[in-house]
């Protein structure tokens, strides 16, 4: 592990916290001036209230005083993807349609942070209402990706991927709708995890796609991970998609959750269009859990091919439905040119919405449309059962999938210019958002060109504590994660 | 030609929730604007809607007193268009899927006199289902401001079939959803505060035909009276457009009550394309048979069935039935106090002329009423049993009313009791009286009944009027036969 406090884990800050060989004051002070030192290179953050998380850091410090510690998180720098709502602080989406919007109110996700005695630090830029899979999207300019500041750091959530990798935070949230948190992780050399959909709370997240949103957290470790996890977990009454589940002490599981497993690999994930360095590396994690004495069965997702239409025919909707509020006469963007109302709504969207979000929205209004909905909407809704049915089917024979994150490494800024291109990033992420799985990216490698890879592990719903912990198994037994880019 | 009109109607119900319909924030009327507000009413970017399981309830409510199939699940749609009233540019309602399906309106219409039943039919229902109230606009001369405390009110949409022909029938079918949405507490129906509110489809036919006519929604019908005339008013624009050879096209116009006229409002070609789809924010709600038995456990007996049982039980007539039932209190009061007293009918005389009365004098309601039931009760057994007289007693109500309290105290007080209880002053002044009087005795004698009360007047003059008449004519009978 790294001696400079900005690249450690939360599990060694916790124990120097906790045994008073650091504050979090110096801690936030050695994040904030990492920050400045980098940002200007990465542009991992749309805003940052030094002051208020320095005000944070020294109320940690005060309850540690008191013997009053909250916890492993208390006096953490986490970042939060500019689509989780902080009481005053900014809450952009990275789109001009909310430029100067401030948070009156906490995510559910927030507060449990808060409780937890985090420091909430930084807005991390994204993609445009989190559309993309590059950080490209923004309205306030691409993010770096701090192993190589010319190359994406992926997306939606690529901010937060590449503020942790960065050392600008200790960990992160983001929020993954077809694969917003691991792909973004893949291609950062970062752990990013996407709970099972009604795990963590919406409240607060500015939805996306309501059916497929789900916050997660990004750790430098497994463990980190798990820890982040437990403290944003949880049924809430403000989100009736959320799910009536205990929460394990995923932390403790760990520990207890020896395996060995038995692991799939779905043929239709291993096809053309996989980067063969990417798929050499997996091969090696799968040869790994294969020493530890797991079973390694090739299974089958036979509706793999549908993932992509039906996730943009589902997504788009959502999204068409989601994003009518931003109309320029509550709040946001409003158009000084309008003549009237219906005017005033044209000119607001069309001034404050990017390319990308304008695309979906076309697209997603085009399919629930009078006499096409049956045709898309309602169609797409069966293959997404007949996709889940897949993976369900797999999990008769299998404890968790084991695939590549992404099908390419991080890529050049500007290289790809047609959407189509774009999507295909996520072609092995998006399947596990339709069907509402958890799944887990952990570094796996490095490309010769010194880019980070990614593993993607899947697993059952609500079974969480045993993906970290075959996650973990991978990532004891390797270094990917102590390795840090030079900036 | 004679032409039939075709009308349904659109009602829209404001369900009387203290919270509203998808977030813990107060319900309420005429506060300062968007003070009944918060991130889910605003629509903020991230805020989620939580379903209100008593807006739930009342919806099953409406449709177990209608008599409606109860939906086993509720699911929730989004209905989606622009409009500055509406935050998240969608409202969350139910589309394909309503709470409740079928069932009937049963309505009255007037009889060929006041104190005379008309008649009775059941409109036969299509749908209700549940949705959010959008906010309010305000429109000044340069700009238009908007507040959302209404927005997010639970609101029932209460759809009939096409099967009203009459302008009458439409007002009896608004007006009988208005007593049975009170009567359950479901609504209070104040169409000022607009938790009442009405739209109609109105189209014509010739008589005999059976196809529909092309259709036009009528707006703003927002009193009852205007759901009546603007309707005949509609009926009869329809009409005289066809007798001069128009068409009629389809199209929503907009009735402007106090001037009697109606505008059109768009076309058809105008017509939203709503885009509804499942809400992904909202899961479907499973309602079991131990939720109905429960809510059908509360649901109150409707005016019309109670009307019925008290013709039966009581022996009513229609004119005190007609004044009894439509106030659920009321016909509770009348209850209480015929079962008290066994006197089911000058209870209900009592209540219908005086009670009513004093209260509309008094602009009170019956929940601050004085006079409760067992009082009433009182007051009345003590005029049957003689104690005390018609016009005393009268006197009585009034003090009573006043004051509060027990009659028979009331009567002390004032001196109103009847009775001297000397039987022979009594008779005293009943001999004194037919010895005062030959030429009545005399009639009397020859079979002129009657001439009893020429006794009866002097008898009463001479007790004060503090007697009771039927003791009077007891003597009177008794010691005219002896004589």
């Amino acid at each position: 592990m790294s001696s400079d406090l900005h690249f450690c884990t939360i599990t060694d800050l916790s124990a120097q916290l906790a045994a008073k060989e650091l504050s979090a004051t110096d801690l936030m002070s050695a994040v904030i001036a990492r920050t400045r030192a980098v940002e200007p290179r990465v542009h991992a953050f749309n805003s940052c209230d030094e002051a208020n998380a320095l005000t944070q850091a020294a109320a940690s410090d005060a309850r540690r005083d008191d013997g009053q510690s909250l916890g492993p998180l208390d006096g953490i720098p986490i970042a939060l993807k500019d689509v989780i709502a902080v009481t005053g602080q900014p809450l952009t989406a990275s789109s001009k349609m909310l430029e100067d919007f401030v948070s009156p109110y906490d995510a559910t996700v927030t507060t449990k942070l808060k409780n937890a005695g985090a420091v909430l630090w930084g807005r991390a830029n994204c993609d445009e209402f989190a559309m993309g899979s590059s950080t490209e999207n923004s309205a306030f300019g691409p993010t770096g990706n701090p192993w190589d500041v010319t190359r994406v750091p992926g997306g939606s959530s690529g901010g937060s991927a590449a503020a942790l990798a960065a050392g600008e935070a200790i960990a992160a949230l983001g929020s993954d709708t077809g694969g917003s948190i691991r792909q973004p992780a893949a291609l950062c050399g970062v752990v990013g995890l996407k709970p099972t959909y009604g795990l963590v709370s919406r409240y607060g997240l500015i939805a996306y796609a309501s059916s497929l949103d789900q916050i997660g957290p990004f750790a430098r470790t497994v463990e980190d991970a798990a820890i982040v996890l437990g403290a944003i977990a949880g049924h809430d009454e403000r989100d009736s998609t959320s799910f009536k589940t205990d929460i394990p002490n995923y932390r403790a599981e760990l520990a207890t959750r020896r395996g060995p497993w038995k692991l799939g690999i779905p043929k239709e994930y291993f096809a053309e269009g996989l980067d063969p360095e990417i798929g050499a590396a997996v091969e090696k994690a799968i040869a790994f859990y294969k020493s530890q004495g797991c079973e390694i069965r090739e299974v089958s997702l036979p509706h793999t091919q549908y993932c992509l239409d039906t996730y943009y025919i589902i997504a788009t909707a959502e999204a068409s439905s989601n994003l009518a509020r931003y109309d320029g006469i509550r709040y946001g963007h409003r158009s000084k040119n309008a003549k009237d109302v219906v005017d005033l709504y044209f000119q607001s969207r069309a001034e404050g919405f990017g390319a990308e979000v304008k695309r979906r929205l076309i697209l997603g209004t085009y399919v629930l449309s009078s006499g096409y909905y049956d045709a898309y909407y309602l169609r797409a809704q069966k293959v997404r059962t007949l996709i889940r049915r897949d993976f369900l089917n797999a999990y008769r024979e299998v404890d968790a999938l084991i695939t590549p994150t992404s099908p390419i490494p991080a890529f050049k800024i500007g290289e790809k210019s047609d959407p189509l291109a774009m999507y295909l990033c996520d072609i092995y992420t998006i399947g596990v958002n339709l069907a509402g799985l958890p799944a887990i990216s952990v570094p796996c490698g490095f490309t010769k060109s010194n880019l980070p890879i990614g593993v993607q592990l899947i697993g059952q719903p609500f079974q969480e504590a045993n993906l970290l912990a075959i996650a973990h198994a991978y990532e004891r037994a390797h270094e990917w994660s102590a390795k840090t880019p030079n900036l | 030609m004679n032409y039939e009109a075709v009308i349904g109607l659109e009602v829209h119900v404001q369900v009387k929730t203290r919270s509203k319909i998808f977030t813990r924030v107060a319900t309420g009327y005429g506060h300062e604007p968007n003070t009944l507000t918060d991130p889910v009413v605003l629509a903020l970017p991230g805020a989620l809607p939580v379903m209100n399981k008593a807006a739930l309830d009342a919806i099953i409510k409406a449709g177990l007193l209608l008599g409606c199939e109860i939906a086993p699940v509720c699911k929730w749609d989004r209905k989606q268009y622009f409009y500055p009233d509406s935050p998240k540019n969608y409202q969350i309602s139910q589309y394909d899927q309503p709470m409740c399906l079928g069932g009937t309106v049963e309505i009255e219409l007037p009889g060929s006199a006041r104190n005379i039943m008309g008649e009775h039919k059941k409109i036969p229902l299509t749908r209700i289902h549940l949705e959010e109230d959008v906010g309010k606009l305000n429109h000044g001369a340069t700009d238009s401001l908007v507040d959302y405390n209404r927005a997010g009110t639970p609101l029932m949409e209460i759809v009939s079939d096409p099967a009203m022909h009459t302008a009458e029938e439409a007002y009896a079918y608004l007006t009988s959803i208005r007593a049975t949405m009170i009567y359950g507490g479901i609504s209070d129906c104040d169409m000022e505060k607009g938790q009442l509110r009405c739209d109609a489809n109105i189209s014509i036919r010739p008589v005999g035909e059976t196809r529909l006519g092309t259709k036009v929604e009528l707006k703003n019908l927002n009193s009852i009276s205007f759901v009546r005339d603007g309707i005949a008013h509609e009926i009869e624009r329809q009409i005289a457009l066809v007798e001069r050879g128009g068409t009629i096209v389809q199209e929503t116009r907009d009735y402007d009550g106090m001037a009697g006229t109606s505008q059109s409002l768009r076309s058809k070609e105008e017509a939203h394309d709503y885009r509804y789809f499942p809400d992904p924010d909202l899961m479907p709600v499973k309602v079991d048979a131990a939720w109905k038995s429960r809510i059908q456990a509360e649901c109150p007996e409707l005016p019309f069935v109670k009307q019925r049982r008290f013709f039966e039980q009581y022996q009513l007539p229609y004119s005190l039935t007609s004044v009894l039932v439509w106030d659920r209190e009321l016909a509770d009061f009348f209850e209480e106090a015929a079962k008290l007293s066994g006197k089911p009918q000058p209870v209900g005389n009592w209540i219908a002329n005086d009670l009513l009365r004093e209260l509309g004098t008094a602009g009170l309601g019956l929940a601050e009423s004085k006079v409760r039931p067992a009082n009433l009760a009182a007051l009345v057994r003590m005029v049957e049993s003689g104690a005390v007289l018609g016009h005393a007693a009268k006197e009585i109500f009034v003090a009573m009313f006043a004051t509060g309290g027990d009659p028979a105290a009331i009567a002390e007080q004032l001196g109103l009791k009847s009775a001297p209880t000397d039987a022979g002053e009594l008779e005293q002044w009943c001999r004194d009286s037919i010895a005062a009087n030959a030429r009545a005795l005399a009639e009397f004698k020859a079979g002129k009944d009657s001439a009893i009360n020429a006794f009866k007047g002097s008898v009463m003059k001479a007790a004060k009027g503090k007697v009771n008449p039927k003791l009077v004519d007891e003597t009177l009978r008794r010691l005219l036969a002896a004589s």
